[in-house]
């Protein structure tokens, strides 16, 4: 499933997204260096439904919402993150499925 | 009771001309005046292309409002909005309870930060995280 993401240019975390955590090359899965929430860093508050090109960057060719264990989001952000895109998807800012 | 915000957007049918968009929207504000409600700001977004097609429209003009009332005026504003075939779509979002949620947040973080000035750059950034964390949870 996640491979559906891997090749995605997230654009604000590539160059470190692909660096890998000191060693160890463990089983088939890389050890991969843990992604910082972009909006914290930013110390974001609110995240608007009306930002179509901020959210954009959260969802895939396939107009799906992009799972945090991809985007590195937390939980917080996340939740707020996914509620903007809800509504921008209600008002056709963004579409609900994309093919 | 206590006032609250909301923002309305609606889409207009794309073949209504400029002049009828504004009309459309000078009634909506006779609307809400009208109820007792407070129009804030109004913002024309202008024509833009629909992520989906509505009522076989691929694109439509997108009115942003900001309304300061109690409630009452957005129930008859979208009665009236649901009858004009004009209006593609609208949508309502009470803006206030989360704008006041994100002060909080910020008055928080300038609390944290003022506690503890001596710190490092890495460390002020980790204890922000787990604020966001711990509040939203």
């Amino acid at each position: 499933m996640s491979t559906n993401y891997d090749d995605r240019d997230l654009g604000f975390d590539r160059g470190f997204e692909r660096e890998y955590d000191r060693t160890m090359p463990r089983g088939p899965r890389r050890m991969q260096r843990r992604k910082i929430c972009r909006f914290c860093i930013e110390k974001v508050d609110l995240i608007d439904w009306k930002d179509v090109k901020l959210l954009q960057s959260y969802i895939p060719e396939r107009g799906k919402i992009l799972p945090r264990r991809i985007s590195g989001v937390c939980a917080a952000h996340q939740r707020m993150l996914a509620e903007a895109i809800k509504r921008a998807r209600n008002i056709a800012l963004l579409p609900y499925a994309a093919d | 009771m206590n006032k609250r915000t909301y923002e309305v957007i609606f889409i207009v049918d794309p073949v209504a001309a400029d002049e009828e968009v504004m009309r459309l929207s000078e009634g909506v504000q006779k609307i809400i005046t009208g109820q007792g409600g407070n129009i804030v700001k109004t913002e024309m977004m202008g024509k833009r292309q629909l992520a989906y097609e509505i009522n076989h429209k691929k694109d439509g003009t997108y009115v942003l409002l900001e309304v300061e009332g109690s409630g009452g005026e957005i129930a008859e504003l979208e009665r009236r909005m649901r009858v004009n075939d004009q209006i593609l779509r609208y949508m309502t979002v009470r803006v206030d309870e989360a704008r006041r949620r994100a002060e909080k947040l910020k008055a928080r973080r300038a609390r944290k930060a003022a506690k503890q000035p001596a710190n490092s750059k890495g460390k002020q950034s980790a204890a922000d995280f787990g604020a966001e964390e711990e509040s939203a949870g």
